[in-house]
């Protein structure tokens, strides 16, 4: 049986894991995003808060992905259900780009626009809404692209935990010694992977200010 | 001269000359207790040109800053139309006082007409009356209507300041802080920028406070000068009696000044 072959006989399931990782992908970055962001902008406003919020940040990165699995299987509610699980961890993954991101593109806004701004009377509120955000947009969102793409190839792992996703296949196919199997997973994720790469790569080169 | 009949002739006709802008003993120390400014006292007067002037490090950006609160003072009190500022809404003192800096500071990702029409904006002007404040403000200031759609990296130097200058004037306020507004130009441009400035004061009689440290520029644009060093008041002349000031800093000034013109002409003579 070729590849083709199977990728069409079992489209069903390939179709459905790829929705669930995305799912899995796609739910973690909207909380890292809605988490990260804010954070970003504290530490780049409030110098105090920069070093222990990346810190923790860098630290969780550190983390090896499957150990971190493993670490929040005990936790109650969570480890109830593994896509719980899986999305509180690779949205702790995804914090790291998303939070670095907004404070570097946030610092990186000229000290001068900002100066300009303040002195005309701008409240904190409209600086960072309508000068400081706009400003550093593509830099923000080059960190979700990173979140993302990582993500993409992390959330393989949740399956080990039982979280679904393209994982299965792969792992499925560790276990029987299958080519097709792992490829079943691995080429829908190296696909998600580059599409999103490519898509909010175009998205940033649109976005950054002139 | 000139200049002083008309400050008197002011002073008759608006008898309660309240300046416009006070400093009462005021004193500025960094956090880190480095003191940049102390013992201040200077009254601005309405419609009058008062320039700042000195070495860097003198205290002027911080004095300017101490207006529109961008700093509080350490010590003393700064009023501004006989409040402190320290009592009033910060953001209200800051759209009644148009800034400009030598940096400019656009902003990048808004177009011509929307830097200069951002502060009406938030105050809640209409978009009619934001265009056609836009066009008249492009006007006075020397540029064509049809860069209102441009976004500032599409712009000269002396486009951008110009630009800058027209979104201090936008919501029209009284005062005027300037900080080096022509310092990054070249010659040509900031003589004409400065003429320019000139008859735009004359015609809006504005409250300016304006910070330089090329004598020149001091002697041309203020109506009075004040010389500031290591972060002390020294003095605050009329231009026509600071040239011939006996206090030695400005003299070294006016010395410098000449110096510049004679070597010149010694070169021409040789």
């Amino acid at each position: 049986m070729n590849i083709t072959h199977f990728f069409l006989e079992n489209r069903e399931q390939i179709v459905e894991l790829t929705l669930e990782h995305l799912w899995l992908v796609g739910i973690s970055t909207l909380f890292a995003v809605l988490i990260g962001i804010p954070l970003g902008i504290l530490s780049a406003h409030r110098p105090l808060w920069n070093k222990p919020v990346l810190g923790t940040a860098n630290i969780i990165q550190t983390i090896p992905s499957l150990a971190l699995f493993g670490f929040l299987l005990p936790v109650p509610w969570l480890g109830d259900r593994a896509d719980r699980l899986a999305i509180l961890a690779l949205t702790l993954y995804s914090l790291l780009p998303v939070i670095r991101n907004t404070y570097t593109g946030i610092r990186g806004v000229d000290p001068a626009v900002l100066e300009a701004g303040r002195g005309m009377g701008l409240t904190g509120r409209q600086l960072l809404l309508q000068v400081e955000l706009p400003l550093a947009l593509s830099v923000i969102l080059s960190g979700i692209r990173v979140a993302v793409v990582v993500s993409v190839g992390l959330a393989t792992i949740a399956a080990a935990i039982g979280a679904g996703g393209l994982g299965e296949f792969i792992f499925r196919g560790l276990a029987m010694v299958n080519n097709q199997l792992i490829l079943a997973g691995a080429i829908p994720a190296a696909i998600l992977a580059l599409s999103a790469d490519f898509g909010l790569g175009w998205l940033e080169k649109r976005l950054r200010p002139r | 001269m000139v200049r002083e009949e008309t400050a008197r002739h002011d002073m008759e006709t608006n008898p309660p000359t309240e300046p416009v802008i006070e400093f009462r003993d005021v004193a500025y120390v960094l956090p880190n207790r480095q003191p940049l400014l102390s013992g201040l006292n200077l009254q601005v007067q309405r419609g009058e040109t008062l320039v700042l002037l000195g070495r860097s490090g003198s205290g002027k950006t911080t004095t300017l800053k101490l207006i529109n609160r961008l700093l509080t003072p350490s010590g003393g009190e700064v009023r501004v139309n006989g409040i402190p500022t320290s009592d009033s809404d910060v953001i209200k003192l800051r759209r009644s006082i148009g800034y400009v800096i030598q940096e400019v500071g656009l902003f990048p990702h808004f177009t011509v007409e929307r830097n200069i029409g951002l502060v009406p904006r938030i105050g809640g002007w209409t978009t009619e009356r934001i265009h056609r404040r836009v066009e008249e403000l492009l006007q006075l200031v020397g540029l064509e209507a049809n860069l209102a759609s441009r976004y500032p990296h599409q712009l000269s130097g002396g486009q951008r300041q110009r630009v800058g200058v027209a979104r201090a004037l936008a919501a029209d306020p009284a005062i005027l802080l300037m900080d080096e507004p022509f310092g990054a130009l070249d010659a040509l441009t900031r003589d004409q920028l400065q003429r320019e400035f000139l008859s735009l004061q004359q015609g809006l009689n504005k409250t300016v406070v304006f910070v330089t440290h090329d004598l020149r520029e001091a002697l041309r644009l203020g109506s009075r000068i004040a010389l500031m060093d290591a972060g002390r008041l020294v003095t605050v002349l009329p231009p026509s009696e600071f040239v011939r000031s006996s206090d030695s800093l400005a003299a070294a000034y006016v010395q410098a000044f000449e110096g510049g013109l004679d070597s010149v002409s010694n070169r021409g003579a040789s």
